[in-house]
């Protein structure tokens, strides 16, 4: 059982998310950054999709009432058990009473923490997954508060294992963030077009699950900026009348009205939602057999990832 | 991955029954890769597995499903009835919507009520019908300014389109009452109430009906009339 004593500004449970409700209008939710979610979970002993939690900037402060096992992963953030630092991309044992912390983050956005057998809060529509403007899923539909108890599944405690340098990510200045362009592509002009390949576009601090606002050079449509709603894809970058564009992420509503100029590969997803308010991106596009690619390579890396802890597992 | 099919141009009856015939269809001929769709007015989006259908294979069947699908391939549609209160609190344009269509607001109440309504799609927010079939005597444009909060179960008027707010949020649309039923209810095992190709019809009801009503869907023990 995990109490929770502070639990930082945004910290939701989430798991790989749900399938299939978009055309009811819910979106998938679960982790903007899959490959920190799923090898904090494989830190752990988990199955991919166990639900672990999502922090945002900064973590929460907890204690844990009987013996387990936690990993941090995500955006680089001291962690301390009981004061003491504590590695993060790394199997750590928890002893009855240990109080754990997760500071500010001092690189990327999003933090995960994944416990050994996952949490225990029920699945809606098949995923534990919070959705919070839909109040769904996760621990009542919220996010964590100050003294919510949370229980995990029963599950062996795992063998300590450590992500190597390799498998952690590196959180670049101006990270370059590929994307596909269209569907509406014909409804910008070519300086516009240009304009958004140019770059660079600043990450605002309005941005949260749904979308990720940037500001910089303006985006001119060709033929105004409404389009008939359709459908939003993961990754869709909207571009109201105002020129500026909106990434469209896990919480996104399923249709929208306005131009989109392009879409970001779901392997770039993860990148794009560690870039922190302030700090800036630029855009590349690829054709679709470029992006299929970069996907697999995304895979099999993951992949790779999974081996490699695996072989640390007698180093900690 | 996603990729979009447009089946054409404009907001129609025809283009958007044929949207949801090719949703059907996909369903139906199970095509494999097909993760999840999202049906819109004119275009059906299509989340697929690549390493499970080629790019190009996905194409080609989309494209012929695409011919296939015409309005009578779908099963029939379900009929839902939900209880509208038509009063000046509730929808606080009734008035001046009847008033700038030089109509009473009993003949607006007639007319908005008399019509069979055609979910297009759900979308936005969760459990928000997009719904044509507005009768041509009561279209309005849409509201000059926004309003920040418009309630949930708000039944709005824009255009040829019509919509219910499921949750509360800001709204263009010209507000002529509620509905006490949720179309979304987060805690219920089927969160979300209507479905793309549904027909709907409203039953006005007076305010203590529409209390009483209020009362048993925050108790869970209203059941919506769906033939």
């Amino acid at each position: 059982m995990i109490r929770v004593l502070d639990p930082g500004p945004q910290t939701t449970v989430q798991d790989l998310g749900r399938v299939g409700q978009l055309r009811y209008g819910i979106p998938p939710s679960g982790p903007i950054d899959v490959r920190a979610f799923v090898i904090a979970n494989r830190l752990v002993g988990n199955p991919d999709g166990a639900a672990g939690l999502e922090c945002t900037l900064v973590g929460p402060r907890f204690t844990v009432e009987a013996a387990c096992a936690i990993a941090v992963t995500g955006a680089e953030a001291p962690v301390t058990i009981n004061g003491t630092p504590a590695e993060t991309w790394a199997t750590l044992a928890l002893a009855p009473g240990d109080t754990v912390r997760i500071a500010a983050a001092r690189a990327g956005v999003r933090i995960y923490v994944a416990f050994a057998g996952g949490l225990d809060v029920p699945p809606v529509l098949g995923s534990r997954a919070t959705y919070l403007r839909g109040r769904l899923g996760g621990l009542h539909g919220r996010a964590l508060k100050r003294d919510d108890v949370l229980r995990l599944l029963p599950a062996p405690l795992p063998a300590p294992r450590r992500a190597g340098p390799g498998e952690r990510p590196t959180f670049e200045s101006e990270p370059e963030i590929r994307v596909v362009l269209g569907p509406q592509t014909d409804r910008f002009t070519a300086e516009g077009i240009a304009a958004f390949l140019g770059g660079p576009y600043e990450m605002l601090p309005q941005s949260d699950r749904m979308g990720a606002r940037l500001s910089g050079p303006h985006i001119a449509h060709a033929q105004g900026h409404d389009i008939i709603s359709d459908g939003i894809a993961l990754g869709a970058i909207q571009v109201p009348g105002d020129g500026q564009p909106i990434v469209l992420l896990v919480d996104r509503q399923s249709t929208g009205g306005y131009t989109k100029i392009a879409t970001v590969g779901s392997f770039d997803i993860g990148r794009i939602g560690q870039v922190k308010p302030g700090q800036r991106v630029r855009f590349r596009a690829v054709d679709v057999a470029e992006a299929h690619r970069l996907r697999r390579a995304w895979q099999a890396s993951l992949a790779a990832a999974a081996e490699g802890l695996q072989r640390r597992e007698k180093v900690s | 991955m996603a990729l979009c099919v447009e089946l054409g141009d404009g907001i129609s009856a025809e283009v958007n029954t044929r949207v949801r015939a090719l949703e059907f269809l996909i369903q139906a001929e199970g095509l494999s890769g097909i993760v999840e769709t999202v049906p819109s007015f004119r275009s059906l989006l299509v989340y697929y597995d690549p390493d499970q259908i080629a790019f190009e294979a996905l194409c080609a069947g989309l494209g012929e499903l695409a011919e296939e699908a015409t309005t009578a391939t779908l099963p029939p549609a379900r009929l839902v009835e939900l209880p509208c209160c038509y009063d000046p609190e509730l929808g606080p344009d009734l008035t001046a919507a009847a008033e700038r269509l030089g109509l009473t607001t009993d003949e607006l109440v007639r007319l908005h009520a008399g019509a069979e309504y055609l979910v297009y799609f759900v979308g936005f927010t969760p459990g928000l019908p997009y719904m044509a079939g507005v009768p041509e005597r009561i279209r309005l444009p849409r509201l000059q300014t926004p309003r920040v909060k418009v309630p949930a179960g708000s039944v709005g008027l824009g255009g040829a389109q019509y919509c219910i707010y499921s949750v509360e949020s800001p709204g263009g649309y010209w507000l002529l009452g509620r509905t006490p039923v949720r179309l979304y209810d987060p805690e219920a095992a089927e969160p979300t109430l209507l479905r793309p190709g549904d027909r709907v019809r409203m039953r006005p009801i007076d305010r203590a009906e529409y209390d009483a009503i209020a009362a048993r869907v925050a108790a869970r023990t209203y059941v919506p009339v769906i033939a």
